[in-house]
């Protein structure tokens, strides 16, 4: 029996005309993946470039001595490393607790149709997304000037905490959202109450995912150089000592280093880049690393 | 257990026993606790209204708003200093259509292959280096753009002088692909959130992939999609440390990439960073300029939050 | 009782044929046939089935979910130790009444209650009533059953934990409830393993246990069976006969011969449907078992109890 010849406009004359994927589609796809593969490429030779251009720098003196404005052959990074871990701690102490009181409060208590919740949800949803140097001029209007507390690390993990905040909360949400209510309703049914029920299965249950979120957010934080900027974060060469002890990052002083003409510099810009980015993955890995542990089966 | 168990519910009482048993205070002062940490969000948007609204009304007691708005030349340190804002905006706006032209219909077409296209393997390898993408500090993406790509431009590009160590094309090109990963991302989340039964309902009909991801799935996720684009131009617009390491720190008002400009935030961030005095004008443009760049990005997010919401209507 | 006086025929068990029996000729006998409905050693409640001590009782409840009336003017009675079955097809509401009784639906947001539910006499919504301490005594069984992530001795532990009691020995209070709830001797080598290992039926139970472990006066039913296979089901209704010696059962089911099985006493629900097609339940009648299946006193009651539609 011969196959029905099926013409469409002429495309195809019968269904078991041989050829595979006509030209125009397979076109197609090559291009969707050409725009997945520019991101991709340029990713890998951005890490090339700068793993190549940091490598004359990269050894332990970048790790023990502090940095320097005249003369790079002895410069390090050791108070910007420092001072990117102090910032971290303290972010992280600022932002965490809070950011996850935030979301328990959004989830289990706050009734949504009430105009506060709603105008509470539309706020973070904005903060996530204001540019960060508007943080820093936050930080320095408020914190740094009127409060008068300075660049000191107090004010730059605040602001930094104020900044991956809403970060964190949406994260939490989701994390307490992916909890069953089957085991609320079963929880509420024995006679706990609404806390009982939220501290001893939610957030047990919640935990992972919060861990994961938060950590990211940090990796967020501690990338950033603007915020820091405005707050006059700059050229120092001491390891911070105390809250109220002035500061540098890595990102700021990769700015500094990256602005200076001399080629060494530029050297040691990249060398620190690879120091930063080599913490941002070691964060990252231990967050994949938990959820991807930590992955409930419901 | 008669008795073990017994013993607590006589405990309870009989009278009245549907009244309290134990104290409850605290659950009051838990929810209060939880709410004031949400109320964190709120307070730092009225903060950073307030920070920025007051010097911007004292400093437009001190400069018209017309001229700030409409003047073509920004020198607010010469002699006498002229505060129009317009090279800023261009500088921007250049900028971000650059970054714009890369970034859209590259995420976009990154976002159909993922979700469309990619078998399950590529899929879970490819998804992972994208957000690798997004995590990386922008500072480090400055760095490569003045070390990096605007060398490489220069010895594309010929011209007399052309394109400058600092230019926008540069700056542009490398926050384009920076931005990829968000509107991916979000535009992947907005065609996986269209329902199967449309794809097969075309399938079915004797569509082919394209036809199907084209004609169906783009136009049943636009109001995500679109959200996706304009949460890219936003990050554009408020991107800092590309532009000032890249892009110049020169108001420069021009259309041509080639050339040196200086962005709103390239502005705020190499003068907030010097030792302004407090109160004087120069400290005070700051906060306008500021002002008006929370204005604009204020304004794309709520437009993209109503999209996102639109879309996560209808489908769930 | 005995366990063995359990399975003696003072129950009639469904046949087959009964089923498949005429499909649509009328008039017909009803489907279920019941001889006698009767349970030795009831306690506090006559063999018959009358209601002798009421423990919940509601008076013209309606309840709303903002502006939706979704059951409304429903007067039950509810007695000591009986098992009360309602039953009706879907979306009439049985649920719904169901969660009033352990506040279950303050839970829902727009969630309002009009007309009267007393428990032993007292208002149930009056204003100091402490909601927590309704649940407690108003247990609750669901339709899926939903152990908590932890082990089989703290799946039963947390009720009393959360309750703040002060237990000499909790190993024998775990015990005891999961005796009573015919788990204990599947369970009792493996009370630290996760609760997910065990089957569908065996969590049921457990939750029955764990339901128990904060000694309940009433226990609520919303479908405990539905997501069972028939063996399980045919040993929670064994249990449930056991436990109505100390309980007062109410149970919510789709599965009309269970109902006859097992309960006393039945309430039948319907769905009325207004112009907008929008659907209400609504109480038709509420009976005796025996007599809900043998001689209802509304004729759509009677239809459905016969099978001809629902």
């Amino acid at each position: 029996m011969s196959a029905p010849t099926l013409t469409r406009y002429g495309e195809r004359a019968s269904l078991t005309e041989s050829g595979g994927e006509p030209l125009k589609e397979r076109l197609f796809r090559w291009m969707l993946l050409a725009c997945t593969g520019v991101g991709v490429v340029t990713l890998v030779v951005l890490l090339t470039y700068t793993v190549y251009k940091g490598w004359p720098q990269l050894n332990s003196q970048l790790v023990t001595n502090m940095p320097s404005q005249v003369s790079p052959n002895t410069a390090g990074a050791q108070s910007a490393i420092m001072g990117t871990l102090w910032l971290m701690v303290f972010t992280a102490l600022w932002t965490i607790p809070t950011g996850i009181a935030a979301a328990i409060y959004l989830e289990e208590y706050a009734n949504p149709e009430r105009r506060i919740n709603r105008i509470i949800e539309i706020n973070i949803m904005n903060l996530a997304a204001v540019p960060s140097i508007i943080f820093g001029i936050l930080g320095l209007a408020f914190i740094s000037r009127t409060l008068g507390f300075g660049p000191t690390i107090l004010t730059g993990s605040l602001t930094l905490a104020l900044l991956v905040l809403p970060t964190v909360i949406i994260a939490s949400r989701e994390a307490i959202r992916a909890v069953p209510q089957s085991i609320r309703s079963g929880s509420l049914a024995l006679g706990a109450t609404k806390w009982q029920t939220m501290a001893r299965q939610v957030l047990p249950s919640a935990v992972p995912g919060m861990a994961t979120g938060s950590i990211l957010a940090l990796s967020r934080a501690i990338g950033e150089a603007a915020p820091l900027l405005m707050l006059g974060v700059g050229f120092v060469r001491f390891n911070p000592d105390g809250l109220m002890s002035s500061f540098t990052a890595l990102p700021v002083q990769i700015f500094q280093w990256t602005t200076e003409s001399q080629t060494q510099f530029k050297e040691l810009a990249a060398a620190a880049s690879v120091i930063l980015l080599v913490l941002l993955l070691a964060m990252n890995s231990v967050a994949i690393y938990i959820r991807n542990k930590t992955q409930k089966r419901w | 257990m008669t008795q073990l168990i017994d013993k607590h519910a006589a405990a309870a009482g009989t009278s009245g026993f549907l009244r309290q048993q134990r104290p409850r205070h605290g659950e009051r002062a838990i929810q209060a606790a939880l709410l004031a940490a949400a109320l964190v969000a709120v307070a730092t948007t009225v903060a950073i209204v307030i920070a920025l609204l007051i010097p911007t009304l004292e400093f437009f007691s001190a400069v018209s708003p017309i001229e700030f708005l409409t003047g073509t030349t920004w020198t607010p340190l010469f002699e006498p200093p002229s505060f129009g804002v317009v090279p800023l905006v261009v500088g921007t706006l250049v900028i971000t259509v650059i970054a714009s032209i890369v970034s859209l219909p590259l995420g976009l077409g990154s976002a159909i292959y993922l979700s469309e296209y990619a078998p399950d393997r590529l899929r879970r390898t490819l998804k992972p280096t994208l957000e690798v993408l997004a995590g990386i500090p922008t500072v480090v993406y400055g760095f490569f753009a003045l070390t990096f790509v605007t060398p490489v431009i220069q010895a594309i590009v010929p011209g007399d002088g052309l394109p400058s160590i600092f230019n926008a094309l540069s700056a542009g090109l490398v926050m384009g692909v920076m931005i990829i990963p968000t509107v991916a991302s979000l535009s992947e989340d907005a065609m996986t959130a269209v329902p199967n039964s449309l794809r097969q309902g075309a399938f079915a009909l004797g569509s082919n992939k394209r036809q199907v991801s084209t004609r169906v799935v783009v136009p049943a996720a636009l109001s995500g999609i679109a959200a996706a684009f304009i949460l890219g131009i936003s990050r554009a617009i408020g991107e800092t440390m590309i532009v000032t390491i890249a892009a110049g720190l020169q108001p420069n008002l021009t259309l041509n990439p080639l050339k040196f400009m200086e962005t709103m935030t390239a502005f705020i961030a190499s003068t907030g960073q010097g030792d302004v005095p407090t109160g004087s004008i120069e400290y005070k443009t700051v906060f306008a300029v500021g002002m008006l760049l929370f204005i604009i990005t204020f304004l794309m997010n709520m437009a993209s939050i109503r999209l996102v919401r639109k879309y996560r209507e209808v489908y769930e | 009782m005995t366990i063995d006086q359990r399975h003696e025929p003072t129950h009639t068990k469904i046949r087959v044929d009964d089923m498949t029996a005429t499909p649509s000729e009328a008039p017909r006998p009803p489907a279920i046939d019941l001889s006698a409905v009767s349970r030795p050693d009831a306690n506090g409640a006559s063999p018959d089935g009358q209601v002798v001590e009421p423990v919940i009782e509601t008076r013209d409840l309606s309840v709303f979910y903002h502006d939706y009336e979704a059951v409304r003017g429903v007067d039950l009675t509810f007695g000591k130790n009986q098992i009360t079955a309602l039953i009706g097809p879907s979306g009439c509401g049985k649920s719904t009444v169901l969660r009033c009784f352990d506040r279950m639906n303050d839970l829902i947001p727009g969630a309002r209650v009009e007309g009267t539910i007393t428990y032993h006499g007292q208002d149930l919504y009056a204003p100091d009533v402490d909601v927590i301490e309704v649940r407690r005594r108003v247990g609750m069984v669901f339709q899926k059953p939903n152990p908590f992530p932890k082990s089989i001795f703290d799946n039963i532990a947390y009720g009393p934990r959360v309750n703040g009691w002060k237990v000499d020995s909790m190993d024998d209070l775990v015990e005891e409830a999961l005796t009573r709830a015919a788990l204990w001797d599947e369970v009792k080598d493996k009370l630290k393993d996760s609760a997910f290992a065990l089957s569908g039926g065996q969590q049921q139970r457990l939750c029955i246990a764990r339901c128990i472990a904060v000694e309940p006066d009433v226990i609520l039913m919303d479908e405990p069976a539905a997501s069972l296979d028939p063996i399980s089901t045919a040993k929670i209704e064994d249990l449930m006969q056991e436990l109505v010696r100390n309980y007062t059962i109410i149970i919510v089911t789709h599965n009309m011969q269970q109902a006859a099985r097992v309960s006393d006493r039945t309430a039948f629900f319907t769905a009325e449907v207004d112009e907008h097609g929008e659907r209400h339940g609504r109480l038709v009648e509420m009976d005796l078992t025996k007599t809900i299946f043998t001689n209802p006193a509304d004729k759509r009651t009677e239809d459905y109890v016969s099978g001809r539609f629902g």
